[in-house]
């Protein structure tokens, strides 16, 4: 039997805000304990939640970027449960009536397809706080500073066919977020939440299997992995002879596998209601322009722009617009330098490899794009070869200086003076008379042998084109 | 409409209370009277009738994102029957 996939993705991202959902307290990463917990948080009787303006306008910034209805009335709901880490004994959410209504992405796939992924809706809500299950006297330790703070659920359709199209849309929304600059999305600190609903049905069923909700996916690896577990577990769990039991489980990396999980998921009866310490939050026509109003091109109209107006290929722009910092320095490269696909060359290639040789991100690079263009600036103009400009560039990378200070202090000036050449030239040649009665006998590819002589003898300093048609003139002469 | 003995025991359950045989089934019959009432106003017609979210009708006023709440951890902690490093301690959790 042929068997279909189905997923779809619920992505819990924390909005870039100051100060909590509800309260005034601070929502920094890594404080001590409890020191970012204030009264609201706490869920302490007699406070009232009071909704922060950013938090919506990060919504609003994101439902714009997927082209969604932006909901001009939506409610705040209380989603019931019991757990120490939520200590008012519900979740402020929102239900029937979120804040970003249905958009849709677009993402990329392997054989260069692309394919639109629906999203249903995205809406705001509080994180709960942290358990620490280490031993304190055989209890748990409960740190409430995330509490509080503002997230936004990015709810999918069940449009994805595959792990590899989960782990494309999963990347697409992180890129998005982090674009229109609503998140950081630090997935180690738990700014970028994954969670998959997955099914398997015979192919050619309409009607889906029964799902399971996975969780624990902190990185894109794991949410591949984990689905990837878990499909092949559903398919062996039905052509056995079973049926598929719906429920959560938990991915576990170090066994690489996902089982079901106990506790505070099993009652799954929220008896969700509309948060009576909440008025309804009206949007209108001039906060949706506000908000919207600086967002930056969005990455697939920047891909696009970067093909046509650069005539890069689809795959290098799709690279090169992977996040806003490089983009921009791809772009700064190229202003400087007047040559976009030897920008982006370079950007994709040297630059990038001492990144990921450093483990830095483009932000850190220590060459900046204005040097990287003053590089390329001396390859157009024929004063570095492009080997040399590579010597130059590491160099550059560990702190000698700008190029042109690199060229001046190292004496690396490409040797372009023609009569300074044509001595050289000549000298190979007298050098070399059994090579050059052989290629006046037509072994026309020793020209590379009397190049690379030259080049020895100017160190690499000699400027190629000029050597190869000197070499040309004077062993045909 | 009329609940069961099991269904106020599931409610009891989701809620955390604990109830003895006896509570569960007074629960039920007043219960049961709430939700008679709630569907007695189903009956009402409310064609175009747009639902209340809330008695209020005004929309949520929003605050401005600043923070305005210092670390006053000891002070709410003294409060708390265990803490440990700066931890609220609770009864064992298993997640």
């Amino acid at each position: 039997m042929q068997w279909e996939t189905v997923i779809g993705l619920e992505i819990h991202t924390q909005l870039l805000t100051r100060s909590k959902i509800f309260s005034g307290a601070p929502t920094a990463f890594g404080a001590e304990p409890n020191t970012q917990a204030c009264p609201v948080d706490l869920g302490m009787p007699g406070v009232l939640p009071v909704l922060n303006r950013r938090a919506v306008e990060l919504a609003v910034r994101f439902g714009t970027a997927i082209g969604a209805e932006i909901a001009r009335r939506s409610v705040f709901a209380r989603k019931n449960y019991f757990y120490p880490d939520l200590p008012k004994g519900y979740q402020i959410s929102q239900y029937e009536l979120p804040v970003v209504g249905r958009g849709a992405v677009e993402i990329s796939l392997e054989d260069g397809s692309t394919k639109t992924i629906g999203v249903t809706r995205a809406h705001l809500e509080e994180d709960a706080g942290k358990s620490l299950h280490e031993d304190f006297q055989g209890m748990t330790g409960i740190d409430l500073n995330r509490a509080g703070t503002p997230l936004l659920e990015i709810v999918s359709e069940p449009d994805m066919r595959s792990p590899a199209e989960a782990v494309a849309y999963a990347r697409k929304i992180h890129q998005l977020v982090r674009y229109i600059g609503i998140s950081d999305g630090n997935m180690q600190e738990g700014s970028f939440r994954m969670d998959a609903n997955v099914s398997v049905r015979p192919r050619g069923q309409h009607a889906l299997g029964t799902r399971t909700e996975l969780k624990n996916l902190n990185s894109f690896r794991f949410l591949e992995k984990a689905l990837a577990f878990e499909v092949e577990r559903q398919v062996e769990v039905i052509e056995s002879g079973g049926a598929v039991v719906q429920e959560t489980r938990l991915y576990d990396a170090d066994r690489d596998e996902t089982r079901p999980m106990r506790g505070k998921e099993e009652a799954n009866d929220y008896r969700y209601f509309p948060d009576p310490d909440l008025l309804p939050l009206e949007i209108d026509t001039a906060f949706i322009a506000a908000a919207t109003r600086d967002l930056p091109e969005l990455p697939d109209a920047r891909r696009r722009r970067f093909v046509s107006q650069y005539g890069l290929k689809d795959h290098d722009a799709g690279v090169l617009t992977a996040s806003r910092e490089l983009a921009d320095f791809f772009e700064e490269v190229t202003e400087v330098c007047g040559e976009a696909r030897l920008a982006a060359t370079w950007v994709m290639g040297d630059l990038a490899a001492a990144l990921n040789r450093t483990a830095l991100e483009i932000q850190g690079s220590p060459v900046d794009a204005a040097m990287l263009g003053g590089l390329l600036q001396r390859i157009l103009d024929e004063t570095l070869s492009g080997k040399i400009a590579k010597q130059v560039f590491e160099a550059m990378w560990a702190g000698e200086g700008t190029a042109d200070e690199i060229i001046q202090a190292r004496g690396l000036k490409q040797i372009s003076d023609s009569a300074e050449l044509e001595a050289i030239v000549d000298e190979v040649i007298a050098a070399n008379p059994k090579q050059v009665e052989q290629f006046r006998a037509g072994k026309e590819k020793l020209l590379g042998f009397f190049v690379g002589q030259v080049m020895k003898a100017t160190r690499g300093q000699a400027n190629p084109k000029q050597v190869n048609a000197l070499l040309r003139k004077r062993l045909q002469g | 409409m009329s609940l069961q003995h099991s269904d106020v025991e599931k409610i009891a359950r989701l809620a955390h209370l604990a109830l003895n045989g006896d509570e569960a089934d007074a629960y039920a019959t007043e219960l049961s009277g709430i939700l008679d009432l709630v569907a007695q106003m189903e009956r009402a017609d409310t064609t175009g009738v747009t639902p209340m979210a809330h008695p209020l009708d005004m929309p949520q006023r929003l605050r401005p994102d600043e923070v305005t709440e210092g670390d006053r951890r000891d002070f709410y902690q003294a409060i708390a029957p265990a803490t440990e490093r700066g931890l609220y301690l609770v009864p064992k959790v298993i997640d």
